[in-house]
């Protein structure tokens, strides 16, 4: 097969196309992304509804749980006392048909899943249905931005710090390969096997067990301190340990790679010949090895700001930490598809506009990238 | 072969390697050591069994060897029955017949108590056979220093546990000490302490038909137990420990082995094929990009199914379409260019065969290297999942243990041992794995070769 078209092509007369203007190849490229990962959205999110909702499952949950709650509610009301068992029984069989109706259990569940589609996707992220939102709303769109603020503080500290601590001793160990501190970074970096909930335990038993020096979880004092200063002085001291984990987890294994990358780069010929021409060590850092580099690190930036959004859940539930990890999982615990959704396809989002922006950041960055043209660069 | 042998030389190189492959062995011997010795249905009996099982073993109770390192000496828990007389120099047994076929039973214990701390509880666990009339006991402590305390006088139904701790008449007849501070501390001293020596606990019981027969055995329930230490509910977490690492070891071995070998198939297909097989299996990628791994593991957990297997299929599933897809798919493009895959198909080698011979060895160095690596993070996966309460719900292992101390908040209580072991033994799981994977990914991997 490979062989045929390829005979076909060189037998094809050689045409010189001629060059279409830049704006029309930019939006050509752009419409057709952004066509395709729309439709990876829709299926990731189709995909998400129908593992929540378990093919059905969590419907009969919900339904014997309905009629659970209203037998006796009905049973239990005064005022239906005297009433005959049969009015009494309507009352109830009425009062779940409401009810069911009210959630929208009525429909098949085929048909259901679309709605709930289209409405992700038009982010009309509706009502929770178990949960609530500590202000008391059942709002899906209350309750995720009631904890995103705990969650970006925790997330965004820890791993901004680790990003850039891990690019610059990164950095400073590629130029001194081979010296003490880089070899004590190799040894240590099969530490960050262990996810950040496993230093997480460890370190709270040193810290809260033993020293008692600082919170075993939680973000605030209870009471919550009256001033600002003593409010945001309880905040860091409950955010110092689940931070340090977070960063500890991985932070040898990320100065490894950055410094591996670093290095594979730092052996081009034209660092060879910076170096021979006598440039300063930061002159060839930023110049040579950062320049080029460049689009790998904004990449993992990017998909590190993505990455604060989800929150960590198992270090946000071993750390009682209030931020939408926990909320993950407790909505995942308390069958409330409506919650579990609405994070999820946040997250796509994010992430479609997250991958789409990069190829023009490339562009920006790189000039050999050119948008539209040829094969995307690795 | 003379290749084989020169990967090794250059490993032995790499002393993370060399600690890292013995941590391995040392897993591997553990988790034979642990199938060997408890077959699967006496682990799951020992860890679910109930009271049968545990009823003799202390709660909350450090390993033995914290007496190592303390002070403190903390007394270690011990059981004696009566049925073991004469072969057990601590319990004796006699029994005198009396008249109009009554009976008299004499049982006495033995030990010597040379602690700091007081034990947590004494029991007398009863077995008699009689038709109508109970057998009656009555109970003597006799303390080092001669003191003779009356415990207790009671009959005694065919199966019958009696606990000292819980006689609160006991309790005011040592004038409302604990019974078990009561008969144990020093009579001169003003707060109580354990006084040292020898004591005896005597049975005195009187049977009143032909074939009615006593036998009691003393459980003794220290402060420390075994070599693992207990946990709420007296389970001894050693076969945790032990059956753990088999668990561990085969959950993350499998998920690395078929995450990594999928991956690896599905790329060189993806590759060799091109055309819409290659773009369906970069949708597919993508489309797991979006999907959130952990969420949707949690929510297989609690809505499916919580079984090891279960979890291992949908974790495999899930790691086969990711980024390592695109790495693999990107050297394979280069590969299939090759003369020599050129050269089989120009004899007429089938599709298959230039996928599973041709392309699939040639990229075995960097299989190995990754598939170690990904070892820890599946065994650390499902612990993690058992951390969040979804481990599997009759397999004893290590997540499990962490789950049930953080639940009797065993850190705040100060039970450290509880958590410590298994997360030690994570720690060396994971660690050793690592090592060598690390290693191996230097010696495979001709571009970080010299780095």
């Amino acid at each position: 097969m490979t062989t045929l078209s390829e005979a076909q092509e060189i037998s094809q007369p050689v045409v010189h196309r001629p060059a279409r203007s830049a704006l029309v190849r930019v939006m050509q490229y752009s419409g057709v992304r952004l066509i395709t990962l729309f439709g990876t959205i829709v299926v990731a999110v189709y995909l998400t509804i129908m593992i929540g909702n378990m093919g059905g499952f969590v419907d009969q949950i919900m339904r014997s749980e309905i009629r659970e709650r209203i037998t006796v509610q009905v049973a239990m009301n005064p005022a239906n006392r005297n009433l005959d068992p049969d009015v009494r029984n309507q009352l109830t069989l009425d009062r779940i048909a409401l009810e069911e109706k009210r959630l929208g259990l009525n429909q098949p569940l085929a048909v259901r899943s679309v709605r709930y589609l289209t409405n992700a996707l038009t982010l009309r992220l509706g009502r929770a249905v178990n949960m609530a939102s500590d202000a008391g709303s059942k709002t899906v769109r209350l309750i995720i931005l009631e904890r995103l603020p705990a969650t970006l503080l925790l997330m965004a500290t820890s791993n901004l710090f680790l990003f850039f601590s891990a690019l610059f001793v990164a950095l400073s160990l590629s130029r001194k390969y081979g010296s003490f501190l880089d070899k004590f970074v190799i040894a240590f970096t099969p530490t960050s096997a262990a996810p950040p909930w496993f230093y997480g335990i460890f370190m709270i038993l040193i810290f809260a067990a033993v020293l008692k020096i600082l919170p075993f979880g939680g973000m605030i004092d209870a009471p919550p301190p009256k001033t600002t200063f003593e409010y945001a002085l309880s905040v860091l001291k409950h955010m110092t340990l689940p931070a340090s984990a977070l960063v500890i987890s991985s932070l040898f294994l990320s100065i490894y790679n950055w410094r591996t990358f670093f290095l594979i780069y730092s052996s081009e010929d034209y660092v060879e010949m910076a170096k021979a021409k006598g440039l300063p060590s930061s002159d060839i850092e930023r110049r040579y090895i950062l320049r080029p580099t460049l689009p790998t690190i904004i990449t993992n930036f990017a998909l590190l700001l993505i990455g604060l959004w989800t929150g960590a859940i198992i270090t946000e539930t071993v750390f009682l930490w209030p931020g939408l990890g926990r909320t993950y999982f407790r909505a995942i615990g308390l069958y409330d598809i409506p919650v579990i959704v609405g994070l999820s396809i946040i997250y796509a989002y994010l992430l479609a506009i997250t991958v789409f922006l990069l190829d023009f950041f490339y562009a920006l960055v790189d000039p050999r990238v050119k948008i539209g043209s040829g094969g995307k660069q690795a | 072969m003379n290749t084989l042998k020169k990967y090794f030389r250059e490993i032995l190189q790499y002393p993370s390697a060399v600690v890292g492959s013995v941590m391995i062995l040392l897993l591997v011997a553990v988790s034979v050591y642990a199938l060997v010795t408890i077959p699967y249905e006496k682990a799951l009996q020992l860890w679910r069994g109930g009271e049968d099982v545990w009823y003799a073993n202390p709660q909350y109770a450090p390993p033995a060897w914290m007496n190592f390192f303390s002070d403190k000496d903390l007394p270690v828990s011990f059981k004696l029955h009566s049925r073991d007389a004469g072969e057990n120099q601590s319990v004796t047994k006699e029994v005198v017949l009396g008249e109009q076929n009554t009976s008299r039973t004499f049982i006495t214990y033995t030990f010597d108590f040379n602690y700091d701390e007081f034990p947590q509880e004494m029991a007398l666990l009863f077995n008699t056979t009689y038709e109508v009339k109970q057998p009656f006991v009555s109970i003597l402590w006799a303390t080092p220093d001669g003191r003779e305390i009356r415990v207790g006088d009671f009959g005694v139904s065919k199966k019958m546990t009696y606990r000292i701790s819980q006689d609160t008449k006991l309790q005011r007849r040592l004038g409302g000490l604990p019974p078990i501070q009561g008969l144990f501390a020093d009579p001169n001293a003003q707060t109580p302490v354990p006084f040292k020596g020898t004591y005896q606990l005597l049975i005195n019981g009187v049977s009143f038909e032909q074939d009615s027969h006593i036998e009691a055995e003393f459980v003794f329930y220290g402060q420390v137990y075994g070599l693992a230490g207990t946990d709420h509910l007296r389970r001894d977490l050693m076969v945790a420990l032990l059956y753990g690492a088999p668990i561990a070891l085969a959950f993350g071995l499998l998920a690395a082995l078929g995450t990594s070998v999928l991956t690896m198939i599905i790329a060189a297909t993806g590759a060799y094929y091109g055309g819409w097989v290659d773009e369906l299996i970069q949708r597919i990628t993508e489309v797991n990009l979006v999907l959130p791994f952990l969420a949707i593991l949690i929510m297989v957990g609690t809505f499916y199914d919580r079984s090891i297997w279960t979890i291992l299929g949908v974790t495999i599933l899930l790691s086969i379409f990711t980024g390592a897809i695109k790495s693999y798919r990107a050297i394979f493009m280069q590969v299939k260019e090759s003369a020599y895959i050129e050269a089989a198909r120009a004899y007429g080698a089938s599709s298959g065969r230039v996928i599973f011979r041709y392309l699939i060895p040639r990229m075995i160095p960097l299989l190995i290297p990754g598939l170690v690596s990904a070892v820890p993070a599946f065994v650390f996966l499902e612990a993690s999942l058992a951390v969040l309460g979804l481990g599997d719900p009759s397999l004893p292992t290590w997540g499990k243990i962490i789950n049930d101390a953080w639940l009797n908040a065993a850190l705040y209580k100060g039970y450290y041992y509880w958590i410590l072991e298994p997360a030690i033994l994570l720690m060396i799981t994971g660690l050793g794995f690592a090592m060598v994977g690390y290693s191996l990914d230097r010696v495979f991997n001709p571009r970080l070769r010299g780095l």
